[in-house]
């Protein structure tokens, strides 16, 4: 117990302002590469999800259907920094799973994406 | 154990983003509302201005929080399977640093114009052209703004020849929607091969 307190608050995480409360004081996301765009979707549970925040809480029941990162934090009404912290822990803790933007169209969108976009906006 | 052994996530669908620039009040967030299928999102970044020593604890004590709060919407390409969402940069200036995370892995970018204030859409055509990433510059007319051909707005912004720019209305659905054709044309042209 006293060791989980010492994690959440360690000496370098200053004076915690308000919205970082939930992600334990920390503003960097443990795992990197979460674009706006990132799409999160739920992990289908078998057991109970114990200890999971509000917005956890939140997160994990929007997300049977894919929804992106910064869908989820206007939703919630926080800052981008703080869900993709939220989110990460869902990610380390196996209740839900990401899909990034492919590589592809993060440096070079291929021919055939731009042409199904293009499909796309032709038909709206 | 195996807790995690249960039934696969539903799809997520591919993501594709293009971002809506230009200056403050010149119609972003309209634009985005007149082709989103949902009401136009606002979400919000803080940021911490770093110190000038990250490692001086002193200066914890002394950093300061902006927040930066842009605009976004959504259009559904394929059900499951593609999903294009636009994004408004923060108009103001002060705000340039935040585009650098948004135009990481845009795949176009509409630069609306005003013509009253022609300075403030120069510097975002700048950016996306420093970065290769495809644009179309949209005039968007104001009532009270005097009428300029779209060759007059290119040669005093002096926009490349290869740039389209059209005159559009950020409040009408159909011009919208033909400045994302006309983007998604020019980006598929830079296509090599």
């Amino acid at each position: 117990m006293a060791g989980q307190e010492a994690r959440w608050y360690d000496a370098e995480a200053g004076p915690l302002v308000r919205p970082f409360t939930m992600t334990g004081g920390r503003t960097t996301p443990a795992t990197p590469m979460l674009d706006i765009t990132t799409q999160v979707v739920t992990v289908p549970a078998v057991g109970e999800r114990i200890n999971l925040t509000p917005e956890g809480q939140a997160i994990v029941e929007w997300c049977h259907h894919a929804l992106p990162v910064a869908e989820l934090a206007a939703h919630l009404d926080v800052p981008l920094t703080v869900v993709k912290v939220v989110i990460s822990d869902l990610i380390e803790r196996g209740y839900v799973v990401v899909r990034n933007p492919t590589k592809t169209a993060l440096q070079d969108p291929g021919a055939d994406l731009l042409k199904r976009v293009l499909k796309g906006v032709r038909a709206l | 154990m195996h807790s995690n052994q249960g039934q696969a996530a539903a799809p997520a669908p591919e993501s594709v983003k293009i971002l809506v620039a230009g200056g403050f009040g010149v119609g972003k967030t309209t634009l985005v509302a007149s082709v989103s299928e949902i009401p136009p999102l606002s979400t919000e970044e803080t940021l911490t201005e770093a110190s000038t020593d990250i490692d001086d604890l002193t200066g914890i004590e002394g950093k300061t929080t902006t927040t930066v709060a842009f605009d976004f919407g959504r259009i559904t390409i394929q059900r499951d399977e593609l999903v294009l969402y636009l994004f408004g940069t923060p108009g103001q200036d002060r705000f340039w640093f935040m585009w650098n995370e948004l135009a990481q892995g845009a795949v176009g970018a509409i630069v609306l114009v005003d013509t009253r204030r022609l300075q403030t859409s120069f510097a975002a055509v700048d950016f996306f052209e420093r970065r290769s990433i495809p644009i179309v510059v949209g005039i968007n007319h104001f009532p009270d703004s005097h009428w300029y051909e779209p060759d007059e707005i290119r040669a005093a912004m002096a926009i490349p020849e290869s740039v389209p720019v059209i005159v559009c209305d950020a409040r009408n659905r159909r011009s919208c929607k033909q400045m994302l054709i006309t983007l998604f044309e020019h980006a598929l042209a830079r296509v090599p091969g």
